[in-house]
């Protein structure tokens, strides 16, 4: 029953987000901000674990396959294939759930709280639009270039690995990178891209929106948040590989 | 002006305004008092339209908040100032930039006149050269000041201020009160301050609204406060032993100027 009391809350404060904005020049200096936020902000974490993600499938997909009959250069192509289709957009979106979705949620709870939120609204402005809508416009903007991104340097990495510790040399990893491309993963990467961007900006932004009480529930609603929109995601994947693939 | 008709609101099946009727003067600073839990913070929202109303009606100058469609419920809005309990700055813009918000927002002016309206009311608060500053570098009674200086950039009708004097000091509440009595007069707004602070119950209470759970028990000006024969009423005014002892001394001298009126 709670349960449907929350869920409805979440679908009439997405639909409350589209109102005509008071002075879109503010909104878009707004939206700007978010995209710079979620963005930059979030760049370095993104390139180190992308950069390691590939390396250790790369060590470990060769310890793997130990099998004379399978060419040195498959390596590549599961590397290619497992950055694109799951390490890229399912890990990167959970470490970004801890990144921008736990600033989301504490950054609203923050202003709900010292009643930010509430001046706001007495000035005559839709909280909604300018403060929930461009975090998840930036987090759908930036999140999927941060993946695709992710994809490449996950890839760059798996084969600079490659190379360093003499599993496979580039040009044959290269060969395997070239071999059974098929641009439908790519496409598949990118849904799961925009889902998983809309849950992890969605969902802190619910949870901070809403908070009630004190700087106590800032703390726990911003967990609650992460927790869920990393379940979300799993959920989310299972579903859209089952539906997609 | 602002009306309040029977206004009722509960949570649940908790009563926490029942029936309650007021009218605010313009150019008066009008005081809600009561303890804590009398619904005082809850009539304020429900005032300025932050809570919905269960029934009644609140009348800005002719114009119900609730009946009146979403474009003219913002433009009400921008004609409301607010100094909220915890000021309620944005933390992460300078004292300038959040003075300047609202400009940003509602008014098509140039840079340069903004920052002179901005240093205007600055001044106005006595906060000259406060620019640059983040509102965590300032002290309490100076976000409060900066609060109200954002609440007035517009020139609102009306001013609401939730406690304006919690937490602060006897001499920065007196400055506080002062500022907000002058800037009711100067500009001639409506000007509502929820408080349970006698000494500004004193200094700027024109009309003063003694709310008890959740019914309005007694209205008056600060020069009746304290003839007032209202029992409730006096529990909350009186209700330090010093106090106790001030007025029955008062009550004394009284008695005996009486007497020396009569013998005379
Ligand atoms: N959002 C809410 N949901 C449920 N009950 C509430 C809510 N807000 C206030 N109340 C209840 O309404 C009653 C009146 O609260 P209110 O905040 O108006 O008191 P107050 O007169 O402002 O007190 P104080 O002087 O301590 O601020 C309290 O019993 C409180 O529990
Ligand atoms: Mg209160």
């Amino acid at each position: 029953m709670k349960f449907f009391t929350k869920f409805g809350q979440y679908l009439l404060m997405l639909k409350g987000m589209f109102s005509r904005p008071e002075n879109p020049k503010m909104y878009w200096k707004e939206f700007m901000h978010q995209c710079v936020e979620i963005g930059i902000g979030s760049l370095p974490i993104v390139v180190i674990i992308s950069l390691f993600l590939g390396a250790v499938t790369t060590v470990q997909t060769a310890y793997q396959l130990v099998s004379p009959l399978v060419p040195a250069s498959t390596i590549g192509q599961i590397v290619r294939d497992s950055m694109i289709l799951e390490l890229s957009p399912t890990v990167v979106s959970i470490v970004l759930a801890g990144v921008v979705g736990s600033k989301i949620a504490s950054e609203l709870g923050n202003m709900r709280i010292s009643e930010q939120i509430d001046a706001l609204e007495i000035m005559g402005i839709n909280t909604k639009t300018y403060l929930v809508l461009p975090k998840i416009m930036g987090a759908l903007l930036m999140i999927p270039c941060l993946i695709t991104l992710s994809a490449f340097l996950g890839i760059w990495g798996g084969r600079t690995a490659a190379d360093m510790s003499n599993i496979v040399a580039s040009d044959i990893f290269d060969i395997g990178l070239r071999s059974n491309f098929s641009p439908k993963n790519v496409w598949f990467a990118l849904t799961k891209a925009y889902t998983f961007a809309f849950i992890v900006s969605s969902i802190p932004a619910y949870f901070g929106y809403f908070v009630s009480g004190g700087s106590l529930e800032i703390g726990r609603s911003s967990t609650t948040s992460v927790v869920v929109s990393c379940i979300l995601i799993l959920v989310a994947d299972y579903a859209l590989a089952a539906l997609l693939l | 002006m602002i009306e309040v008709k029977s206004l009722k609101k509960s949570f649940g099946d908790k009563v926490i305004l029942n029936d309650v009727n007021l009218v605010m003067e313009t150019g008066k600073s009008n005081l809600i008092i009561g303890s804590s839990g009398s619904g005082k913070t809850v009539l304020l929202k429900c005032i300025i339209g932050l809570f919905t109303p269960d029934s009644g009606k609140v009348v800005f100058d002719g114009k119900s908040m609730i009946d009146v469609g979403v474009e003219e419920k913002k433009e009400l809005r921008q004609q409301i100032g607010m100094l909220f309990q915890g000021s309620a700055l944005f933390d992460s813009m300078t004292v300038e930039k959040n003075i300047k918000f609202p400009l940003d927002m509602f008014t098509n002016l140039t840079a340069g006149e903004k920052k002179k309206k901005v240093n205007e009311v600055l001044a106005r608060v006595n906060m000259e050269g406060a620019n640059k500053k983040l509102p965590s570098e300032i002290s309490g009674g100076m976000k409060k000041r900066v609060g109200i200086a954002r609440a007035i950039v517009l020139n609102p009708r009306y001013l609401f201020c939730d406690e304006p004097n919690s937490g602060l000091d006897p001499q920065t509440s007196l400055v506080i009160d002062r500022l907000i009595r002058d800037i009711t007069t100067e500009y001639n707004i409506t000007t509502v301050v929820v408080t349970h602070d006698m000494n500004s119950v004193m200094e700027i209470g024109d009309h003063i609204f003694y709310m008890y759970q959740g019914h309005k028990q007694w209205e008056g000006s600060n020069k009746e406060i304290i003839h007032s024969k209202d029992e409730r009423l006096n529990e909350f005014i009186f209700a330090s032993d010093f106090l106790q002892d001030a007025k029955q001394m008062r009550m004394m001298q009284e008695d005996q100027n009486k007497k020396q009126q009569i013998n005379a």
